[in-house]
């Protein structure tokens, strides 16, 4: 009976996988995942209203988050917040410039409003959701939860490890193997159309197995604009993750660090199928060379295009930071993409002070799916009369709004990082001109 | 908006994560170590906790914080439940090192504070004399000189302690910032130190004296050219300080 139990699961299982990884091949989807999709949702609404029931029986507000901030702030600047706290102080004569000491209550509110609430640490960690999606990590309201949801959310758990982990592990596992062998074979052809030809469908097909692998529910919006040769792509960061999809409907030249282990090998074996550029550890601090080895590549029409993050790191895709200059600077066409992910069936952000790579994948692989937006953005250069910085932000923002995302000027290295001195200095030199004018 | 009287956490030891109940023991991947802090929990008949469920989330350490209310006591600062929470909530995630206390750096991470010039002095204002850490009491009744100055309390009886919240305690809240040896009394020095704080490096030595001179003049009644407490609401008698030393909730 054992051998019997084990022949069928194994059957099953290869017949899974076989369902899974010749859609994948040919890049036809069955529409499992909109349906797999739609009933989760309805679960999960079912899932908050029975929990707001229980809140309500035992008369206790919920815990809700507020995404857009928990105090009202007003977006004056400092001239005139402080003309009109000396305005309300005095009846002298407003425009000259001189000392009150009154002023402090401008610096003083501002800081505290700041401790309470800030545009910037927020970023850093997980959104908060709504309604709950059955993961015990999103739960803030747990004690409200009934014995049929406790049941629910058990099955759930025992669905999410026992039969999706397995699954979508071994398409990893097969999706990393047929890369890293396909574009080694595809490496031994001579240059040509030919080995282009395969190398492209070698690369798409493995993105695709990936994509199934994470059960990820990609919707592409706009693909005529889909980013040509000699271009760069650049998209808003938010976790490894945005690699894949970008690269399932795409064809792109990576860029990188060259890393030991399991991603140096598949690094080394997909270069040898076409030229991404990788960079050394070394060469990476040096910013000309990066700039001369990327101004190279676009400028052969035959290459492909680069993808690039220019935030530098993972942001948690409820607002796009400072993008870097570097990729703006090269005069290549540059295409935006906007990726918005859908928090409720799983939270894609990559905190990497709180998570190694192998936790978050596993989290990734136990989460119920991967729900995105992709939009295509049309191209845009660099006008005559903008430096780099300016069109970087443009770009920044034309993302941001497409993705409904928060447009902010703070640096994603704040992650890490301390602020600059210069823009203390700036807020110093402000208030020096209403003490003692130009 | 339900204005739960609360008692403000007194004595409230830190985070708990107890009383979780039988979700704590469905560990595996999803559920955290429990916090350390949570064993000290005044409460020794709660159930032990094996982790705790949820993240950094006022959700799991909630039930420890409800527990807290049910020994109240009227206080005049009022402040709604859901305020607290989400405060509590900023308040560790701003507690990078989680045991329940901020230190001077936890504030200097936020970049808007680090670019404020008067950022040190305001971090400053949280920790009592020679302490390097504040707990969330302490987070809160700093907080809370800035609530806003409800109509129906100004004509409130005058027979408890003054309100936090109140228009001397907030004036008194800017004089401590200009104070920097607490002596209540901005001296000459202090005035100066504080405005070159706020002036960075664009106004020379001399200009910056006699702004400091003619500020200690103007407000000086008793000749002791210091500006003391009294000196200091009297010239500030006409500002608006209930809305400008205020800050609103959304919600």
């Amino acid at each position: 009976v054992v051998n019997l139990l084990g022949i069928s699961i194994t059957v099953l299982f290869t017949l899974l996988l076989v369902f899974i990884i010749v859609p994948a091949i040919f890049g036809v989807s069955f529409g499992i995942r909109k349906v797999y999709m739609k009933t989760l949702l309805k679960i999960f609404q079912w899932a908050t209203l029975r929990i707001e029931r229980g809140a309500k029986e035992k008369n206790h507000p919920l815990y809700k988050p507020y995404v857009n901030g928990i105090i009202a702030k007003e977006p004056t600047s400092l001239e005139e917040e402080i003309k009109e706290i000396r305005r309300s102080g005095s009846g002298k004569a407003l425009d000259a410039p001189e000392f009150e000491l009154s002023d402090i209550f401008y610096f003083c509110r501002k800081g505290i409003e700041t401790i309470m609430d800030d545009e910037v640490t927020k970023r850093f960690s997980a959104e908060e959701l709504e309604s709950w999606n059955l993961l015990s990590r999103t739960n803030y309201n747990f004690q409200y939860i009934s014995l049929r949801l406790t049941v629910l959310w058990g099955l759930g758990m025992l669905i999410r490890y026992c039969f999706l982990l397995p699954l979508r592990i071994a398409l990893a596992f097969t999706g990393i193997s047929l890369l890293v062998t396909g574009t080694t074979v595809v490496g031994y052809l001579p240059n040509g159309r030919c080995k282009e030809f395969l190398s492209k469908h070698v690369h798409l097909m493995c993105y695709r197995i990936c994509v199934r692998a994470l059960t990820a529910i990609i919707t592409y919006h706009d693909r005529e604009n889909r980013p040509r040769n000699g271009g760069i792509c650049v998209a808003n960061h938010t976790s490894p993750i945005d690699v894949i999809i970008l690269a399932s409907d795409g064809y792109y030249a990576m860029v990188g660090q060259v890393h030991g282990g399991l991603m140096g090998v598949i690094q080394r074996a997909m270069v040898k199928a076409c030229p991404h550029v990788w960079f050394e550890r070394s060469e990476v601090k040096d910013r000309h060379l990066v700039a001369k080895r990327l101004t190279e590549h676009v400028q052969d029409k035959s290459k492909l295009p680069i993808l690039i993050f220019p935030e530098g790191t993972c942001i948690n895709n409820t607002s796009v930071m400072m993008f870097k200059k570097g990729s703006f600077e090269i005069g290549a066409t540059v295409y935006p993409v906007a990726i918005k992910y859908d928090p409720q069936f799983g939270d894609a952000f990559w905190n990497s002070s709180k998570y190694g790579m192998v936790t978050y994948l596993l989290r990734m692989m136990t989460s119920w799916a991967i729900v995105c937006s992709v939009w295509y953005l049309p191209p845009m250069t660099r006008q005559p009369e903008e430096d780099a910085v300016q069109f970087a932000n443009r770009v920044k923002s034309a993302i941001a709004r497409q993705g409904g995302l928060v447009d902010l000027l703070w640096d994603g290295g704040l992650k890490r990082e301390k602020v600059k001195d210069a823009f203390k200095e700036e807020q110093q030199k402000l208030y020096s001109k209403m003490i003692v004018g130009n | 908006m339900q204005l739960l009287v609360v008692e403000v956490l007194r004595g409230w030891p830190g985070r708990s994560g107890a009383s979780c109940g039988s979700w704590c023991l469905l560990g595996g991947v999803e559920s955290k170590r429990c916090h350390p802090a949570s064993r000290n929990v005044r409460d020794p008949s709660g159930p032990g906790c094996a982790g705790v469920v949820g993240d950094n989330s006022p959700g799991s350490h909630y039930c420890g914080f409800r527990r807290q209310r049910s020994a109240v006591q009227r206080q005049r600062d009022l402040i709604s439940h859901s305020q607290i929470t989400r405060l509590y909530s900023r308040f560790t995630s701003l507690d990078k090192g989680e045991n329940g206390t901020l230190s001077r750096e936890d504030f200097q991470r936020i970049p808007e504070l680090a670019i404020n010039p008067l950022g040190d002095r305001i971090i400053n204002a949280f920790f009592p004399e020679g302490e390097d850490q504040v707990n969330f009491r302490g987070f809160m009744r700093t907080l809370a000189h800035f609530r806003p100055i409800e109509d129906n309390e100004k004509s409130k009886d005058q027979n408890g302690p003054e309100p936090l919240n109140s228009r001397s305690n907030k004036l008194h809240f800017a004089f401590r910032l200009y104070d920097l040896d607490k002596d209540d009394k901005i001296s000459r020095d202090e005035l100066l130190q504080v405005l070159r704080m706020m002036v960075g490096v664009n106004i020379s030595d001399e200009q910056l004296g006699s702004i400091a001179d003619r500020t200690i003049q103007e407000a000086d009644q008793d000749g002791d050219s210091a500006i003391s407490f009294a000196e200091f609401v009297k010239v500030l008698e006409k500002v608006d300080v209930e809305q400008k030393m205020s800050i609103r909730f959304l919600h």
